[in-house]
């Protein structure tokens, strides 16, 4: 009995992992990019799910279209949101550019508990069959295309900054970007392509978060979880940002199950993370993958 | 920062460097303003001595986090939860028979060293790695008030004591506004000098270039991890005197929004400025007081019906405190005490400005 529970937890932390991990390695992303570490990435998930909660349910737009209008919708916001706000910033302390990150976390925040109430509004049901079984346990189908999703995201990112031209050229600036300059690199379409490319993949992410357990401001918080994930994946690497969440969707899940056993501290479901973070920023501060030197003096 | 002393420096001493007050006026200035007031709770009302009590407790907890983040350059994402450790552990010594002034230092020592243990990343972690861990630090002791019910009373929060001392009760605005003011007097007084002390000077040093600041030996980790200390140690106080105003202490109120409040004050009063802590603490209190009478003066109009602002007046404030944050980042990044400057600056040199 003991033990389906746990696989079972095991299987739950890997699928919300798998979002983490997406998450995570959209936030890497701007990261790599253009030095600015996000705190406002929850709120893309935020935005995204409700604006195309919005159109799913306001306007009646199937759910294709809602869905791509959405993507186009997010593409704008991350594009506006760099050039207004983050493009004057260049330059300056790294605590302005955080704190510039953290303005624009609350006010989204508030702004969508103003705009759409506090509450948990659910998608329209979207899956015929409810719950599918794998290897005797059952899963939601929901919780199946989340999977899905992650996974085709994630070969998405892959392909993109393998072989296509502006993956190529994004991941030039991150290594140099004087040198990516002098190629004929535009830095600040990059910078702003990396916010664009971040919003569409975080919102696609809040969509899924948002089929499965309602659109609500609780998904905002996708974006400080994101930080256990990457810290411990390393901050510079895409492939750590996965693994990481990855690690950290099964950690949560494993840690509740150790505290209903044994522990009864409760809450532990959302402390762990904090609690390996920690850890992972005393023993080894660029975690599994990061570039071991990332201050610069 | 551009220094704002008129054409050229003439200090010849290390008295005259290092002195708090440049000019006899500005000591006089300051005087006269602490003067006026103690006047304060002759003409306001008790709603108005509330604000005022507000922005003391709150700008001696900016001041803290302003020691940290605008003097030695590190940034902590977990101020609030200090300042609720203040505000509890003041209660806790209280129910310990620990008379109320005293117990509100003993709770700013206390926080001071949960500071030192929650800085010791500080020895190692620099920059935005340093505040993820402190943001760390912010839910691992929100999550610890929550299940400490000895400490903070758990979820039902935790009734303490007005402020007594010689037989008087400082129960109302008008008499608790004195103890603010007088703790406000001290703190800043305490940060000036420190900041002429060889260790003031340290933490400076270690903003500005740490490896240069290393080389003439300081030692890094001794004052980065002394800077958490100080810093929580002004939290634990402001928190401590927030307790003793409000009588209840409750675990919802130190938040990370709250943080960023706190955060948001040393912004926008100034990185590095004493008195900005102050003008910052001011303005993060008034803010929400602002958008409060904007509403009120809406009420009713069909501006009001139509985007249901009375009844989301909370989001509102938060939207402003967040537009707030990112305006004064783009087009003041120096902060209302660089404003203030300039101002001094302009009256002073008129006509010509240079």
């Amino acid at each position: 009995m003991d033990a389906t529970l746990l696989f079972q937890l095991v299987l739950n932390g890997l699928i919300v992992g798998a979002l983490y991990g997406v998450v995570a390695m959209s936030f890497v992303l701007i990261y790599k990019a253009s030095q600015v570490v996000n705190f406002a990435q929850g709120e893309f998930l935020l935005v995204g799910a409700w604006v195309c909660w919005w159109l799913l349910t306001y306007w009646q737009l199937p759910i294709w279209a809602g869905f791509l209008v959405t993507l186009a919708f997010m593409t704008i916001f991350g594009v506006v949101l760099q050039v207004i706000v983050l493009r004057p910033l260049i330059g300056e302390p790294v605590i302005s550019v955080i704190m510039a990150t953290v303005g624009l976390s609350i006010f989204f925040q508030a702004l969508m508990k103003w705009m759409f109430g506090v509450f948990a509004q659910p998608f329209p049901p979207m899956f015929t069959v409810e719950r599918i079984s794998i290897l005797g346990l059952d899963v939601q189908s929901v919780y199946l295309a989340s999977l899905v999703v992650s996974v085709l995201i994630m070969v998405g990112f892959w392909w993109f900054f393998t072989y296509s031209k502006h993956g190529l050229a994004m991941r030039a600036t991150a290594f140099d970007q004087q040198v990516a300059q002098s190629l004929g690199v535009s830095v600040p379409k990059v910078f702003a392509m990396s916010w664009a490319i971040s919003a569409v993949v975080s919102s696609v992410a809040g969509i899924v978060v948002g089929v499965v357990n309602g659109v609500s401001s609780a998904l905002s918080f996708y974006g400080i979880k994101v930080f256990p994930a990457v810290i411990l994946g390393g901050l510079d690497s895409i492939v750590g940002a996965v693994l990481g969440g990855l690690i950290i969707g099964v950690l949560e899940n494993v840690a509740q199950y150790v505290d209903a056993q044994w522990l009864n501290w409760g809450n532990m479901y959302q402390i762990a993370p904090f609690y390996a973070m920690i850890l992972i920023l005393l023993i080894k501060p660029y975690g599994l993958f990061g570039t071991r030197n990332i201050e610069r003096v | 920062m551009t220094s704002m002393t008129p054409a050229g420096d003439f200090r010849s001493t290390y008295r005259a460097d290092t002195t708090i007050f440049p000019t006899r006026n500005s000591r006089i200035a300051m005087l006269v303003g602490v003067l006026v007031l103690c006047a304060a709770p002759l003409v306001l009302g008790r709603y108005e001595l509330g604000l005022l009590i507000a922005i003391g407790y709150s700008a001696i907890a900016a001041l803290g986090l302003n020691i940290l983040v605008g003097f030695t350059g590190q940034i902590s994402i977990g101020h609030a939860a200090f300042f609720g450790f203040g505000a509890f552990a003041s209660a806790l010594l209280v129910e310990h028979h620990v008379p109320v002034p005293l117990a509100i230092w003993g709770a700013g020592l206390m926080t001071g060293v949960v500071g030192l243990v929650f800085g010791a990343p500080a020895a190692r972690l620099k920059g935005l790695y340093l505040a993820i861990a402190t943001l760390a630090a912010q839910f691992i002791l929100e999550d610890f008030f929550a299940r400490a019910p000895w400490f903070s009373g758990g979820v039902s929060g935790r009734v303490t004591e007005p402020y007594a001392l010689f037989n008087m009760r400082f129960d109302r605005e008008e008499t608790y506004f004195y103890i603010v003011l007088a703790h406000v007097v001290i703190m800043f007084v305490a940060a000036a000098n420190l900041m002429r002390t060889r260790d003031g000077r340290a933490l400076v040093a270690v903003r500005d270039h740490y490896l240069s600041a290393e080389m003439m030996g300081i030692n890094l980790a001794y004052y980065r991890t002394l800077s958490f200390g100080i810093a929580s140690f002004f939290a634990g106080i402001g928190g401590a005197l927030y307790a003793h105003y409000l009588l209840f202490v409750s675990v919802e109120a130190f938040n990370i929004l709250y943080s960023i409040q706190f955060l948001a004050m040393v912004i926008i009063g100034g990185l590095g400025s004493i008195m900005g802590s102050m003008l910052g603490a001011a303005f993060m209190v008034l803010l929400p007081e602002i958008v409060q009478s904007g509403v009120d003066l809406l009420a009713g109009s069909a501006l009001d019906r139509a985007l249901r602002l009375g009844s989301s007046i909370s989001f509102l404030r938060e939207m402003t405190i967040g537009a707030a944050i990112i305006l004064f980042l783009i087009f003041e990044p120096d902060g209302l005490a660089h404003r203030w400057r300039m101002i001094k600056a302009y009256w002073k040199l008129y006509p010509f400005s240079h």
